[in-house]
C-alpha cells in the first residue's frame, strides 16, 4: 500500500506532462490576442470565427472521415497481414516479410508521399479523397501488423488445437478463439492507425488535390502566417469531443459488462 | 467478437454521418457545380478572404483555394498532374523553371485588362520576358530585421555587420539555401546568381565564420520567434518582416544598401488549368487597383500595382524599408533559375553549413 | 489446407505489392540517377565518401537512440503501473488522446512553453534561477521528440503487460521471490515482445524526424529526415534523397534481422 502512492504520483506526473501542451493550446483559445505570447483578456471570438468558417468545418469532417475509414480498413488488412506473417514458419521468410512490412514505417513521409504521387498519377488516378484514403490505409497497415502480431505470437497453439479437436471449423476457431484473444492488439492497432492518419501532413499533401484537404494540411498552410487562435479553438473543441467520446464509450462498456455479471466482465476487459 | 462487430458498425455509421455532413457543406458553399469553379493554388493565407467573397459575388464563379508551402512542392504537384489547378502563385525563379519544363500556358494578353497598372519596372523582367507567362502578384526584398531592445538602431546597415562578435548566438536565419548563400555572396560583392565554384566556396567559408552568431535556422516560425523577442536579429524577407513589425513595435527592417535580393510572386496559368473564363476574370479582378490595394493592406507585402499604391496609406508607401527608393532598387538582384545541378551545389553547401554549425 | 484458406492473404499481399514493393523499386531505381537524370553510382559514392552524410547518419542514430531510451524509461513504468490501476482501459485511452491533437500545434505550444518569456522561464525566474535559453538546444529537441513518441511506446508495452497471467506473478511470489525478482525474472522477460514492438515504433521513425528538428531544434540537429526532406523538396535531387532513403531501409532491415535472430535463440 505504501508503494501504491508513489506509483500514483508518477502516473499523475506523466499525465500532467502529456496534457500540458494541450491545456496550453486550450487556454490561449480564449485569449483576445492574435498569438500565443501573452494572454490578453477572455473572449469567445475565436469560437465564433470557427463556427462561421464553413470550409474549416468541412475539412474537419473530411479529416475524421478519412481517419476513421482508413484506420478501419487498415485494421482489417493489417489483421489479415498479421495472420499471414504468423503462418510463415521459416524465420528467414518471416523476417523478410516483416522487413517489407516495416518499410513504410522507416521511410520518411516525403519519400512515401512523393512515390505515392508518382504511383497514382502513373495509373491516371484523379487526386482527391480516394488517393488520400488509399495512402492513409497504406501507411497505417504496418503499425496494425506490429500491434497484432505479438498477440498472435503469444497465443497458445494448444488453444487452437483444442478447439479444433472439439470439432470447431476453421472460421469458428478464428471467430471464437483467435479473434477474442488478439482483440486488444486489434484495438491498439486501430487507434494507432487513427492517430497516424490524423497526424499525417507530408503524405497527404502530395496525394491530395481537387479541393480535398485534411486538417493537418490546412493547419500547415495557415501556419505560414502564424497559427491563428481559431485553430486553437478548433483543437479545444476536438479535444473535448474526443474526451466525451472516450468517457462515453467507457461508461457504456462498464454498464454493459456489469449487467452481464462478473464472469463476463473479466472476459470483456480481456477482450478490449 | 460481438464487441468487435458493434465497434465496426458504429464506425461505419459515423463515417456515413461525416460523409453526409461534408457533402452538405460542400453544396452550401457551391463547390460542386463543375464549370463555375476556379481552383487557385496559392501559398497559405496569401489572399484576403474578403476579396474572394467579393469576386464570387461580382462574377458568379466559386473559388476553391488550395495551398502549398514551398515552390518546389508546388512544382512537383503540377508536374505530376492529376489535379485541376487553374492558377498558381510561384516565385520568379520557379516561373522560369516551370517555363523551361513546359508547365505553363501563355497568358492571352487580349483577355487581360489592366496589365499597365503594374509598375513598368516590374514588367518584362528577365525571368519572363514580356510577361508571356506571369503577372506579378507581390514583390519584396531580403533584409535584416532587428530588435531595438538588443541592437542599437543604425548599428546594422550592411550584411557584414552580422559577423560582429557582439551578436554571438543572437541571429536567426531563414532556412533557404539561395537566400543565405546569396547573403554571403552579396557581402563579398558577388552576384546572387554566380555559378563560379570558387566564389561559392568563399561564401560557404564566410558563412562558417557566422556560425557562432547563429542561434537557429528556421522557416515561417521566424515571425513568431522575432515577435516574441526570442532573438535580436534575423535575416528574412520583407513580407515576413512587415508582419513581425505589426506584432512587435521594437522591430525594424533594413535592406543592406550594397545589394540584396528582389523577389516576385506571380500569377501563372499551369498546364492543369481548365476554366479559362474564370481565370481571366480573376486575373482582371486582381489587377484592379482597389482590389490590389485591399490585398496588399491585408497581407502586408508590397504591391507591384502602381495605381493601387495611391490607395494605400502614405506611411506604408513611403516606408523605404518596404518600397525602397530607386538607388536601393538598382542594387537589388533577382534570382535566376540556375538549373538543377547548380541549385544542387548551392543546397549542398548550405546543408554542410547547417551540419557543421555548433 | 493452406491453399483453401489462402484467399485471406490477398489484400495484404496486394498492399505489399502496390504500396511497398512498387515504391521500393521506384526509390532504388531513382537512387541510381543524378540530378540531371543520368545513370550513375555517384549518389552512393558521395554518401560513403563525404563526411557530411556519414556524420549525419551517426548523428541521427545517436539522437534516435537517446529519444528511444528516454521514451522507454518513461513508458515502461507508466505502462506497468497503469496496468495495475482500476480503470486501466480508460487511462490507456487517455494516454492516446493527446496524440490526436495536431503535431504542429503541440510543437507551437512547446515553443510557447520553452521560449524566453515562456512558462518555464517565468517559473524559473520566479524561483530566482533566471531565464535560460531552452529552445534550440539538443535537450529540448530530445524532450519534445520523446513527448511525441511516448504514447506509441506505452501502448504495445501495456498490451504485453496486460496479457501476463496473474497466476504467474502469484506463483513467483509464492516461491519467495521479492518484488524486484518477480519483475526482473518474470515480468520483464515476458513483456519483451511488447518492448520490442515499442522500440520499433519509436526508434525507426525517430531516425527520420524532420519538422521538430527545425521548429524546436532550430536546425542544430540535422537528421537523415531533414536531409531527405531537403533533397526532395528544395534541391529536387530525388536521386540523392532516394539514396539516403535506401540507406534507412537497409538499416531497418538489418535491425529486423538482428532482433529476429536473437528472439529465436532466446526461446
Amino acid at each position: 500500500m505504501k508503494r501504491f502512492r508513489w506509483q500514483n504520483i508518477y502516473l499523475a506526473l506523466v499525465f500532467l506532462v502529456l496534457y500540458i501542451p494541450i491545456f496550453y493550446l486550450i487556454f490561449y483559445s480564449f485569449s483576445q490576442g492574435h498569438n500565443m505570447n501573452h494572454f490578453s483578456g477572455f473572449t469567445w471570438a475565436h469560437y465564433q470565427e470557427l463556427f462561421q468558417d464553413q470550409r474549416m468545418i468541412e475539412i474537419v469532417l473530411d479529416t475524421l472521415l478519412v481517419a476513421l475509414l482508413s484506420s478501419l480498413l487498415a485494421t482489417i488488412i493489417g489483421l489479415l497481414g498479421a495472420l499471414v506473417i504468423h503462418r510463415v514458419k521459416k524465420p528467414m521468410w518471416k523476417n523478410t516479410l516483416l522487413s517489407l512490412n516495416n518499410i513504410l514505417m522507416v521511410s520518411p513521409d516525403v519519400i512515401i508521399g512523393a512515390s505515392f504521387l508518382i504511383f497514382f498519377t502513373f495509373l491516371g488516378f484523379k487526386l482527391g479523397f480516394g488517393s488520400v484514403l488509399l495512402s492513409h490505409i497504406a501507411f497505417s497497415i504496418p503499425i496494425v501488423v506490429l500491434m497484432v502480431l505479438p498477440k498472435l505470437n503469444e497465443m497458445n497453439t494448444s488453444l487452437v488445437d483444442a478447439a479444433r479437436d472439439l470439432g470447431a471449423t476453421q472460421p469458428q476457431v478464428f471467430s471464437r478463439v483467435v479473434l477474442p484473444y488478439i482483440a486488444p492488439g486489434i484495438f491498439a492497432g486501430f487507434f494507432m492507425a487513427f492517430t497516424y492518419s490524423l497526424d499525417d501532413f507530408a503524405v497527404t499533401f502530395f496525394v491530395t488535390g481537387n479541393g480535398f484537404e485534411t486538417l493537418a494540411v490546412e493547419i500547415y498552410a495557415r501556419a505560414r502566417q502564424g497559427i491563428s487562435l481559431e485553430i486553437n479553438a478548433l483543437s479545444a473543441l476536438m479535444f473535448l469531443f474526443s474526451l466525451v467520446l472516450v468517457a462515453g464509450y467507457y461508461v457504456l462498456n462498464q454498464y454493459n459488462s456489469s449487467k452481464k455479471g462478473r464472469k463476463r466482465r473479466m472476459e470483456a476487459n480481456h477482450n478490449r | 467478437m460481438k464487441r468487435l462487430m458493434s465497434f465496426l458498425v458504429a464506425i461505419g455509421a459515423l463515417c456515413l454521418l461525416l460523409f453526409a455532413g461534408s457533402r452538405h457543406l460542400q453544396q452550401s458553399q457551391g463547390l460542386t457545380s463543375g464549370n463555375k469553379v476556379l481552383t487557385l493554388y496559392n501559398w497559405g493565407d496569401y489572399i484576403d478572404p474578403k476579396l474572394i467573397t467579393k469576386f464570387q459575388k461580382e462574377t458568379g464563379y466559386k473559388v476553391q483555394v488550395e495551398t502549398f508551402d514551398s515552390n518546389e512542392a508546388m512544382y512537383t504537384k503540377i508536374q505530376q498532374g492529376g489535379t485541376n489547378y487553374d492558377l498558381a502563385v510561384p516565385s520568379e525563379y520557379m516561373v522560369q523553371k516551370m517555363r523551361k519544363a513546359h508547365l505553363l500556358k501563355p497568358i492571352d494578353k487580349s483577355r487581360v485588362h489592366g496589365l499597365t497598372n503594374i509598375d513598368k519596372r516590374f514588367r518584362n523582367l528577365a525571368f519572363d520576358p514580356e510577361n508571356r507567362y506571369s503577372i506579378p502578384y507581390f514583390w519584396g526584398t531580403l533584409g535584416i530585421i532587428y530588435n531595438d531592445q538588443y541592437v542599437k538602431p543604425g548599428a546594422v546597415q550592411h550584411w557584414d555587420d552580422l559577423w560582429s562578435p557582439a551578436y554571438r548566438n543572437k541571429i536567426m536565419l531563414v532556412d533557404s539555401s539561395r537566400d543565405i548563400m546569396g547573403m554571403a555572396l552579396l557581402s563579398q560583392g558577388h552576384s546572387v546568381n554566380t555559378t563560379d565554384i570558387a566564389q561559392l566556396d568563399a561564401a560557404k567559408a564566410k558563412l562558417d565564420r557566422l556560425s557562432p552568431n547563429v542561434k537557429a535556422i528556421v522557416a515561417d516560425e521566424i515571425k513568431m520567434y522575432m515577435a516574441q523577442n526570442e532573438a535580436a536579429l534575423a535575416v528574412t524577407w520583407s513580407g515576413e518582416a512587415s508582419e513581425m513589425m505589426a506584432n512587435n513595435s521594437h522591430l525594424h527592417y533594413v535592406v543592406p544598401s550594397e545589394g540584396s535580393n528582389l523577389w516576385f510572386d506571380n500569377l501563372v496559368i499551369p498546364k492543369t488549368a481548365k476554366h479559362y473564363k474564370a481565370i481571366y476574370a480573376f486575373i482582371n479582378f486582381m489587377l484592379k487597383p482597389e482590389n490590389a490595394a485591399q490585398n496588399a493592406a491585408y497581407i502586408g507585402y508590397a504591391t507591384p500595382n502602381d495605381p493601387a499604391k495611391k490607395l494605400l496609406p502614405r506611411s506604408v508607401v513611403n516606408d523605404k524599408a518596404f518600397y525602397p527608393d530607386q538607388t536601393t532598387l538598382a542594387h537589388l538582384q533577382v534570382y535566376q533559375d540556375l538549373g538543377n545541378r547548380m541549385v544542387g551545389i548551392y543546397n549542398d553547401k548550405f546543408l554542410e553549413f547547417k551540419m557543421f554549425k555548433h | 489446407m493452406k491453399r483453401a484458406h489462402g484467399f485471406y492473404s490477398v489484400p495484404y499481399v496486394l498492399w505489399l505489392a502496390l504500396f511497398v514493393i512498387a515504391p521500393l523499386v521506384l526509390i532504388v531505381y531513382q537512387s541510381f540517377f543524378n540530378i540531371s537524370g543520368q545513370f550513375t553510382f555517384d549518389n552512393y559514392k558521395l554518401y560513403l565518401s563525404s563526411g557530411t552524410y556519414l556524420r549525419m547518419t551517426l548523428n541521427s542514430v545517436w539522437y534516435a537512440l537517446l529519444i528511444t531510451a528516454l521514451t522507454l524509461l518513461i513508458s515502461y513504468p507508466t505502462a506497468y503501473w497503469l496496468s495495475q490501476t482500476k480503470h486501466k482501459q480508460l487511462w490507456l485511452l487517455l494516454i492516446i488522446l493527446p496524440t490526436w491533437i495536431n503535431l504542429l500545434l503541440k510543437a507551437y505550444a512547446f515553443i510557447g512553453i520553452f521560449s524566453q518569456g515562456g512558462s518555464v522561464n517565468r517559473f524559473l525566474q520566479f524561483f530566482g534561477f533566471g531565464a535560460h535559453q531552452l529552445l534550440f538546444t539538443n535537450t529540448s529537441f530530445i524532450l519534445v521528440a520523446a513527448y511525441i513518441e511516448i504514447p506509441f511506446m506505452i501502448l504495445p508495452i501495456f498490451n504485453a503487460i496486460d496479457e501476463l497471467k496473474p497466476s504467474l506473478l502469484n506463483a513467483s511470489k509464492d516461491l519467495g521471490a521479492t518484488n524486484w525478482q518477480t519483475f526482473s525474472k518474470v515480468v520483464f522477460p515476458l513483456t519483451l515482445d511488447g518492448v520490442k514492438a515499442g522500440v520499433q515504433a519509436v526508434f525507426i521513425p525517430s531516425l527520420s524526424l524532420f519538422m521538430l528538428t527545425r521548429l524546436i531544434g532550430g536546425n542544430k540537429v540535422i537528421t537523415l529526415g531533414t536531409a531527405i526532406e531537403e533533397h526532395f523538396l528544395v534541391t529536387q535531387n530525388w536521386g540523392m534523397g532516394s539514396t539516403i532513403g535506401v540507406v534507412l531501409i537497409i538499416a531497418m532491415i538489418a535491425i529486423m534481422f538482428l532482433t529476429g535472430e536473437r528472439k529465436k535463440r532466446g526461446r
